[in-house]
């Protein structure tokens, strides 16, 4: 090109401000619709049918704390890289660095289970008497995602909002085929939630059933990675965020109601397919293809906005010189960090060749309730050191702070429940965050623009 | 069917991967370094924002 060649000054290139509130809703509910139709089921089996309920209503509150105080530092620190771009603000560095790490580990381990969701969904189809693997389909799922993220932001999240919006219409569609307001007629709640099965293993049940729990909303949060990108971050990104959210609550609340009339609660505990068993379950075959097709929309949906964000908190870091600036290329023609995509791309197949979806999933959660935790305490310092008044917030959060008490309560909640089943990888996991952060700390940070990293136009913060 | 369906996500794993390769490397080494990592956070923020709210 052109403009170095010729010895003018450097052409810039940055991601393109090309997005609006419905790309900012097909990113946030896109990531998490799958959770409908793979995931909170496992709840079931922890707690029983009543416990996935009891786990829906506070992972609702969690996750309704969680846009809100999102919404709020987001619509202040636009910028990609989210809530890492918070951190590195707010809290300093060391924790920038741990919680795009957080996000990277979320969305990759996320995007895998979509995969082998996407695959295991279609060889199921098959019957099993095609002798085929999932291989094939999880791979081209991945390419083709990596490969729509590769060519531009705007074509991929139009397409993530029309096949989130059929999912999502589908979960409509079954609920009301069913005639929910005539019990009896087709669903059979009273038969299947009894008070004898209601809570099979008792509270210590519901506290378990906090760890899949989780899967009703993970992800939501995403939408902030789309902050350098939409044309007005201060209004598209709280109401984007806050659509997705009362969108994700209905289609959660919806899909218990709808599954726990239909099946009984330990198939609803153990299968990977809850909606598509419950479309069968109802005889229809209309109802039964087209929720095996919104599975496959689902979970592609999911994918396309986790390697979507997964690859703006990688070049985030290597942007700041967190990581080697190489990452931080961005495509001079589609606008993309092209390089992050691609580099993302084969770590995502590695794992989901090798890896198992329960302990998939279990890492993106785990990795998500660290990301929760760390914005519980980030809140507190944004508003201690930048009270109300003091910088330009795009959307102020109420009742502060009993939003971040109530989330930081429910995050300790879930690492119990994690621990009570999945203890090893939790400690894992975090001896992994100690090591990698003992790196950045000692090695990685003489490389970091240690000037440059901040470029938010505050004020100092109170008391400095 | 089945079977079919399977080499034909191959070839298309194989075509996708392989253009976007193909593109990497073309893009690589038609543009200077300095000017694909030009990209700096809040920078559009300063292009695009001074208005007042």
């Amino acid at each position: 090109m052109t403009a170095t060649s010729m010895g003018s000054a450097p052409q810039k290139i940055s991601l393109s401000r090309v997005l609006g509130p419905i790309h900012v809703w097909a990113l946030g509910v896109g990531i998490v619709l799958v959770g409908e139709f793979d995931g909170w089921n496992f709840a079931a089996d922890k707690g029983g049918a009543l416990a996935a309920l009891i786990v829906l209503w506070f992972c609702g509150l969690l996750y309704s704390a969680v846009a809100m105080i999102d919404s709020e530092v987001t619509s202040t620190i636009a910028a990609a890289g989210g809530q890492y771009a918070q951190a590195k603000h707010i809290v300093g560095p060391l924790m920038a660095f741990n919680v795009a790490l957080y996000m990277v580990f979320a969305y990759t381990m996320l995007e895998v289970s979509d995969a082998i969701l996407f695959g295991d969904a279609i060889v199921q189809k098959s019957g099993g008497d095609a002798g085929i693997n999932h291989n094939s389909f999880v791979a081209a799922s991945i390419i083709i995602l990596a490969f729509l993220n590769y060519r531009g932001v705007l074509a991929n999240l139009n397409f993530n909002f029309a096949i989130t919006a059929i999912a999502f219409l589908s979960i409509v569609i079954l609920f009301f085929s069913v005639m929910p307001w005539s019990q009896g007629t087709v669903l059979k709640l009273n038969e299947l939630v009894t008070p004898d099965n209601a809570l099979p293993y008792g509270w210590i049940g519901v506290i378990a059933s906090f760890h899949w729990g989780i899967w009703y909303f993970l992800g939501i949060e995403g939408t902030t990675q789309a902050a350098e990108e939409v044309r007005s971050p201060a209004r598209a990104l709280p109401l984007g965020t806050m659509a997705g959210m009362v969108t994700l609550l209905i289609a959660a609340t919806m899909t218990w109601y709808v599954c726990a009339s239909l099946l009984p609660w330990q198939l609803l505990g153990s299968t990977y397919f809850p909606l598509w068993d419950a479309g069968r379950a109802t005889q229809s075959p209309l109802l039964e293809n087209m929720m095996f097709v919104t599975t496959l929309l689902a979970a592609l949906a999911s994918a396309n906005g986790c390697i979507n964000d997964a690859a703006r908190a990688w070049f985030s870091l290597g942007r700041d010189r967190y990581l080697p600036s190489w990452f931080s290329a961005v495509h001079p023609k589609y606008r993309t960090p092209y390089r992050s995509i691609i580099f993302l791309t084969p770590i995502a197949l590695a794992f989901a060749f090798v890896a198992d979806l329960n302990q998939a999933i279990t890492f993106s959660i785990l990795s998500g309730v660290l990301q929760y935790t760390f914005m519980s305490i980030n809140i507190m310092m944004f508003r201690k050191k930048w009270p109300l008044g003091s910088i330009q917030r795009g959307y102020t959060h109420p009742l502060h702070p009993i939003p971040a008490v109530m989330l930081f309560a429910l995050c300790m909640v879930t690492f119990f429940a994690i621990f009570l089943g999945y203890g090893v990888q939790l400690t894992a996991m975090v001896v992994f965050y100690i090591v990698v952060s003992v790196w950045f700390h000692f090695y990685r940070y003489q490389y970091v623009r240690r000037g440059a990293q901040f470029t938010m136009p505050w004020p100092k913060p109170k008391g400095y | 069917m089945w079977v079919n369906l399977t080499y034909l996500c191959w070839a298309i794993c194989v075509v996708l991967g392989g253009w976007m390769l193909f593109d990497w490397y073309k893009i690589d080494t038609s543009y200077s370094e300095e000017t694909l990592t030009s990209s700096r956070e809040g920078e559009i923020e300063a292009a695009s924002e001074k208005h007042k709210i």
